[in-house]
C-alpha cells in the first residue's frame, strides 16, 4: 500500500478550505497561515510527484481505484502520466504564488480561501482523473467558485456581468459535453465510465463523427477556442488577481486537457475528421487575439486577450495530432500558465498602486518596482517565444509539429508571435519606461515581500525550463507518445 | 405460534401507518392536557414521533422478497412504497422541526396532527395498489393540506392559497375520479395490478385507455404540479405558512410521484408508447415554464415554487426514459430535491422570523449578517442548480443517463439548457446574498435549535447523497424493480 500521493494533493485543498471556514472570520492572519500551509502542502507534494514519476516505466502511475457507485461502473479512479503531472504542479505553483498575491484580500478573507481552495480542488481532480464521471464532476466543482470570487472580490465596474457571462459560459460547454460522454458510455455498451476501457471502446466513426464536436467543444470553451473564447476576457479582466491568475493560468488549461483527454483520445476518429476544423479556428484564435490585445488600453485587456492567443496554440499543438505538436501543447499549457499567472500578479501589482489600468496614464514603474518590471519583461519573452525562456521551448515543437501537417497555417500562426512582440514591447515601454505621470510619481508605495517571493518563483520556472528544457520536455514527450498509441498512429 | 405469525404479517407491513395514527391521538391528547407554556414543545414531541416511527419503519417493515399485496389487495408492501414513506416521514419530521415557535401554529396540536395525518396519506398513496383506496389516500393526503395551508387564518394571503389549492385539488381530483371509474367501467377491476389485463382482455382501444390517462393524469399532475397543472402552484406556496410551503413543496410532490409511477407502470404498460411521448412534452413545457418564470421573481418563495415546477419536470424524465435505471433515477432525484427544498426553505423560514420578509432584494448582506446560514443557502441553491459535490449534481446526471440510454438524447438537451437557466436564478439569489451591503447588517439573525438542528441534517444529506450516491442509488433502483 503505497501513499496515495495524488488523492492527498486533490483533497488537501477542499480540507483546507472546510478548516478556514471554521476559522473566526476576524482572525486574518491565522486565516492567511492556514491557506498558505494548504497551499503549501499541495504544492509540495505536486513537486514530488512529478519528480519521482518513472519515466523510464511510462504510463501511468500513482494509480489508485476504488469503487464509487458500482451500479454505474463508476469508480474513483486517480492515476498521473507526462501529460497531466505538469499540469498538477503547475496547479500547485499558481496555487502557492496566488496565495501569496492574495496576501492584501481584506474583505472576508475566509470565504475569499475557502472558495478558492474548493475551485483548487476541483482543478486538481480533473487532471488526475481516469474517471469519466469523476472528471465531469470535479470540471463543475472546478467551474462554480469562480462566480463567487469574481462577483464579490472582483473590479467592481464589471464583475457582476463577466461572472455571471463566464459562469453561463462554462456550465452551457460543461452540459454539453456531459451528453456527450453520456453518449459514449451507452454507446460503448461496457458499462463503465473508466477512460482507459472507454478507449478500446472502438466506437463507430460515425458516432464519433457526430459526438466529436459536442465533446470537444463542450470542454473547449473553458479553452478559450474561437469562437467561444468571448468569456475569457471580461472575466479574466474582472477577476480578483489570484482569481485572474488561477483563471488564465490554471483554469483554461483545464478546458485544453479535458477537451484532449475525453474529446481527442476516446474519439479518435472523430478528431482526425475535425482535426481541419480545429485548426482553422485555434489559427483564428492566435491571430485575431494578438491583433485585439494589440489595441486594448487597458493593461489587464492587453493579457486577458494574450491568453486568448496563447491558448490557440495550445489548440493548434492537439490538432497537429504528432508527437511535436502534442508535446508543443503540452509544454505550452504548462508555460503560458506559468507566464499568464505572472503577467496577471504584475497588472494587480500596478493596479493596486495606480487604481488604473489605461496604459496612457501609467507609466515609469521600471523605476520604483524594478522586480516587477524585470519580471514582466521576463513573461513578455517567454510569450514571444524568445529562445532562453519556456516559450520557445514550449512554441518550437508546435510550429515544428505544425509544419508537418499544414506549412500555410503554420506560417499564419507564426504571424500572431510577430504581433504579441509588438503589444508587449508596447506595454513595457508604456506602463514599466518613460516618465511616470506627475499625479502618480510619489505615490506608488513599494510592493510586499510575500509578492516578490511569487514574482521570482514564477520568473525563475520560465527562466529554468528555458535554459534546461530537459527538466519538463522529455516528461510531456512521453504523455505526448501514449496520446498517440491510443490515437493508433507512431 | 402460526396465529402470531399471521398477525404479524397483517401488521408489520402497515406499522408505519398504525403508529402515525397513535402518534395523532398522542399529539391532540398532548395538546389538551398540556399546560400552555409546555405547548411549545409539541414541535419536538411530533417530530420526535415521526422519527420513532422512521426508524421502526427502518429496522421491521422493511419489504421482504416476494412481499406483494396486503390487505386484500388494498395495499402493496414493496420497495418503492417503502422508499417514499422514508421520503415522507424524513420530510415531515424536518417539517414540524421548522414550525416550532412559529406565531399562532408552532404551539397547536392540530396543527401538528394534520401533519402527521396527511403523511399519513402519503403513506399509503405510496403503498396503494387499488383506485379506490388510491382515491381515498390521495383525499387524505390533500384534504388537512388545504387546511394547513389556509391555517393563518387573518392572512388573507394564506386564506387565499387554502381557498385556492383547494379548488383546484377538488377540480383537478374530480376529473382524476372520473378517470377511475372510467377504468373500472372497462376493466372491471379496481386492483391496478390486474387493471392491464382486464384493460387487455376486455378489448378496448389503446384511444380509449389513452384518453382514460390523460384524465388521470390532470389528476397526477395537479399533485407533482407540471405544466399545464401548475398555475396554483405560486400563489399557493407564496401565501401558505413556509413551513407548509415547504412541505407541500417536497412531500405532497414526492407522494403524487409515487402515484403516478406506479399506476403508470404498473397500469399502463400497453400503450406506454403514447404516454411517455405526452410526458415528455409535459417535461419539457414544466421544465422551461418553471425555469423561465422563475427568471422573473422577487420573492424568495414564489422563485422556489417556480423551481420546484421546474424540478418535477427533471424528475418527469426519469419516467419518460422507461427503463429500470429511469425510474431508480426519479426516485433519485426526489430524494436529493426533498433534502435540497427542506433546506432552502428552513433558512427561508429563518430570514423571515428575524427579518420580516420574504423579498431577494432583502436578503442582501446576509453572508455578513449570518455567514453560516448564507453558506447554508449556497448548498441549497448550488444543489438545486445540479453542482458537484451537492446532491443535485448526481442526481440531475442519473436522470439525463436514464433520458441518453433509453434514446430520448434531445430531451437530455432540453434539460440540460433548462439546468442552465435555472443556474441563472439561483446565481442570482446568491449574488444578493454575497455581493450586495444592506443597512442591516449588524443584526444578526437568530436560528433557535430545532432549526439548527433541521439545518444541519438537510446539508449532511445533501452532501452524503452528492458524494456517497452508491448506497441511496442501489436503494433507489430496488425500487425500481419492486414496482412490479
Amino acid at each position: 500500500m503505497h501513499f496515495p500521493i495524488l488523492t492527498v494533493i486533490v483533497f488537501t485543498p477542499i480540507v483546507m478550505a472546510l478548516v478556514i471556514l471554521m476559522l473566526p472570520s476576524e482572525r486574518h492572519g491565522l486565516i492567511r497561515g492556514f491557506a498558505l500551509t494548504g497551499a503549501l502542502i499541495a504544492a509540495g507534494l505536486s513537486v514530488v510527484a512529478y519528480l519521482s514519476y518513472d519515466q523510464v516505466a511510462g504510463g501511468y502511475q500513482f494509480v489508485e481505484q476504488h469503487a464509487w457507485v458500482p451500479a454505474l461502473g463508476i469508480t474513483y479512479h486517480v492515476g498521473g502520466d507526462g501529460m497531466n503531472l505538469p499540469l498538477v504542479l503547475l496547479t500547485g505553483v499558481v496555487i502557492v504564488t496566488g496565495v501569496l498575491i492574495s496576501w492584501g484580500v481584506d474583505d472576508r478573507p475566509r470565504e475569499f480561501f475557502a472558495f478558492l481552495f474548493v475551485l483548487a480542488t476541483g482543478v486538481f481532480g480533473v487532471f488526475v482523473s481516469l474517471d469519466l464521471f469523476q472528471l465531469l464532476f470535479f470540471y463543475e466543482i472546478a467551474v462554480f467558485p469562480m462566480y463567487l470570487l469574481i462577483a464579490i472580490w472582483g473590479w467592481k465596474v464589471t464583475r457582476e456581468y463577466a461572472a455571471m457571462k463566464l459562469t453561463l459560459y462554462l456550465f452551457i460547454g460543461s452540459v454539453v459535453s456531459l451528453v456527450g460522454a453520456l453518449a459514449m458510455y451507452f454507446a460503448s455498451g461496457m458499462g463503465t465510465f473508466n477512460m482507459l476501457e472507454l478507449e478500446h471502446a472502438a466506437f463507430s466513426p460515425a458516432f464519433q463523427r457526430l459526438w466529436f464536436p459536442f465533446v470537444f467543444l463542450g470542454f473547449a470553451v473553458l479553452g478559450g477556442l474561437f469562437p467561444f473564447h468571448n468569456w475569457s476576457p471580461d472575466g479574466h479582466v474582472a477577476a480578483p488577481t489570484a482569481v485572474s491568475m488561477f483563471h488564465a493560468g490554471v483554469l483554461m488549461k483545464l478546458g485544453a486537457f479535458a477537451a484532449l483527454r475525453v474529446g481527442i483520445m476516446l474519439l479518435p476518429e472523430g478528431a482526425r475528421f475535425w482535426a481541419p476544423v480545429i485548426l482553422v479556428l485555434a489559427t483564428i484564435n492566435v491571430i485575431y487575439g494578438a491583433f485585439i490585445a494589440s489595441v486594448q488600453t487597458d493593461f489587464k485587456y492587453v493579457i486577458g486577450f494574450s491568453s486568448v492567443s496563447h491558448m490557440g496554440l495550445v489548440m493548434l499543438g492537439f490538432a497537429t495530432l504528432n508527437l511535436d505538436g502534442l508535446t508543443g501543447a503540452g509544454l505550452q499549457m504548462f508555460s503560458h500558465g506559468v507566464m499568464t499567472a505572472l503577467f496577471f500578479a504584475v497588472v494587480g501589482m500596478v493596479y493596486d498602486r495606480a487604481h488604473t489600468r489605461e496604459i496612457p496614464k501609467l507609466g515609469g514603474f521600471s523605476k520604483v518596482m524594478p522586480l516587477v518590471a524585470v519580471a514582466f519583461i521576463v513573461g513578455g519573452l517567454v510569450s514571444m517565444g524568445m529562445p532562453g525562456f519556456s516559450g520557445f521551448v514550449a512554441e518550437f515543437p508546435i510550429f515544428l509539429g505544425l509544419w508537418q501537417v499544414q506549412p500555410i497555417v503554420a506560417l499564419i500562426a507564426a504571424l500572431g508571435i510577430v504581433i504579441t512582440a509588438a503589444y508587449i514591447m508596447r506595454v513595457v515601454g508604456g506602463v514599466f519606461f518613460g516618465t511616470m505621470p506627475a499625479e502618480l510619481s510619489g505615490h506608488i508605495g513599494p510592493i510586499r515581500s510575500q509578492d516578490k517571493v511569487a514574482l521570482v518563483i514564477l520568473a525563475g520556472l520560465l527562466i529554468l525550463i528555458g535554459v534546461y528544457p530537459a527538466v519538463m520536455a522529455p516528461m510531456v514527450q512521453s504523455g505526448a507518445s501514449a496520446v498517440l498509441r491510443v490515437l493508433g498512429g507512431v | 405460534m402460526a396465529a402470531q405469525t399471521a398477525l404479524t404479517s397483517l401488521v408489520l407491513p402497515i406499522l408505519p401507518e398504525i403508529l402515525l395514527l397513535v402518534l395523532v391521538i398522542v399529539v391532540l391528547g398532548a395538546d389538551v392536557f398540556w399546560r400552555e407554556a409546555e405547548r411549545e414543545k409539541l414541535g419536538w414531541l411530533t417530530a420526535a414521533g415521526l422519527v420513532v416511527i422512521l426508524v421502526a419503519a427502518i429496522v421491521y417493515s422493511r419489504p421482504l422478497e416476494g412481499s406483494g399485496l396486503v390487505f386484500g389487495g388494498m395495499l402493496r408492501h414493496d420497495w418503492p412504497a417503502f422508499s417514499f414513506q422514508v421520503i415522507f416521514l424524513f420530510a415531515a419530521a424536518v417539517t414540524c422541526l421548522l414550525s416550532i415557535g412559529l406565531p399562532g401554529m408552532g404551539d397547536q396540536g392540530e396543527y401538528y396532527a394534520l401533519i402527521v395525518v396527511s403523511t399519513l396519506g402519503m403513506n399509503l398513496m405510496a403503498a396503494s395498489a387499488d383506485l379506490i383506496m388510491l382515491y381515498l389516500s390521495v383525499e387524505t393526503t390533500s384534504i388537512p393540506l388545504y387546511i394547513l395551508a389556509g391555517y393563518m387564518k387573518r392572512d388573507d394571503r394564506s386564506t387565499e392559497s387554502g381557498l385556492k389549492y383547494f379548488l383546484f385539488g377538488a377540480l383537478t381530483s374530480t376529473v382524476m375520479l372520473y378517470a377511475f371509474s372510467l377504468l373500472y367501467g372497462f376493466s372491471g377491476e379496481t386492483n391496478l395490478y390486474r387493471l392491464a389485463a382486464g384493460l387487455q382482455s376486455g378489448g378496448i382501444s389503446s384511444w380509449v385507455v389513452g384518453g382514460v390517462v390523460v384524465l388521470s393524469l390532470v389528476g397526477f399532475g395537479f399533485k407533482i404540479a407540471v405544466a399545464p397543472f401548475h398555475f396554483w402552484t405560486p400563489d399557493v406556496y407564496e401565501g401558505a405558512p413556509t413551513p407548509i410551503t415547504a412541505f407541500i413543496s417536497t412531500a405532497s410532490k414526492a407522494a403524487g410521484f409515487a402515484v403516478l409511477v406506479r399506476v403508470m407502470l404498473v397500469a399502463f404498460p400497453s400503450i406506454a408508447i403514447t404516454w411517455t411521448a405526452l410526458l415528455a412534452a409535459m417535461a419539457t413545457a414544466t421544465m422551461t415554464i418553471g425555469n423561465l418564470l422563475a427568471l422573473a421573481q422577487h420573492n424568495i418563495k414564489r422563485l422556489l415554487a417556480y423551481s420546484s415546477i421546474a424540478h418535477a419536470g427533471y424528475a418527469l424524465i426519469g419516467l419518460v426514459a422507461l427503463s429500470e435505471l429511469g425510474t431508480a433515477s426519479l426516485v433519485f432525484y426526489l430524494v436529493a430535491y426533498v433534502v435540497t427544498n427542506l433546506a432552502a426553505f428552513a433558512v427561508v423560514i429563518l430570514f423571515a422570523r428575524s427579518a420580516g420578509s420574504e423579498e431577494i432584494s432583502d436578503y442582501a448582506g446576509l453572508s455578513r449578517r449570518s455567514p453560516g446560514l448564507a453558506l447554508v443557502m449556497l448548498v441549497a441553491m448550488l444543489s438545486l442548480a445540479g453542482m458537484p459535490p451537492l446532491a443535485g449534481f448526481v442526481a440531475k446526471f442519473y436522470v439525463f443517463a436514464a433520458a441518453v440510454q433509453s434514446g430520448w438524447i434531445w430531451l437530455a438537451f432540453v434539460g440540460v439548457l433548462n439546468a442552465i437557466a435555472g443556474l441563472y436564478y439561483y446565481m442570482t439569489v446568491l449574488k444578493v446574498i454575497y455581493l450586495y451591503r444592506s443597512e442591516d447588517e449588524d443584526k444578526p439573525i437568530a436560528v433557535p435549535r430545532p432549526h439548527a438542528l433541521a439545518l444541519a441534517v438537510c446539508v449532511v444529506a445533501i452532501l452524503a447523497v452528492g458524494t456517497i450516491s452508491a448506497p441511496w442509488l442501489d436503494w433507489a433502483i430496488a425500487a425500481a424493480r419492486g414496482i412490479f
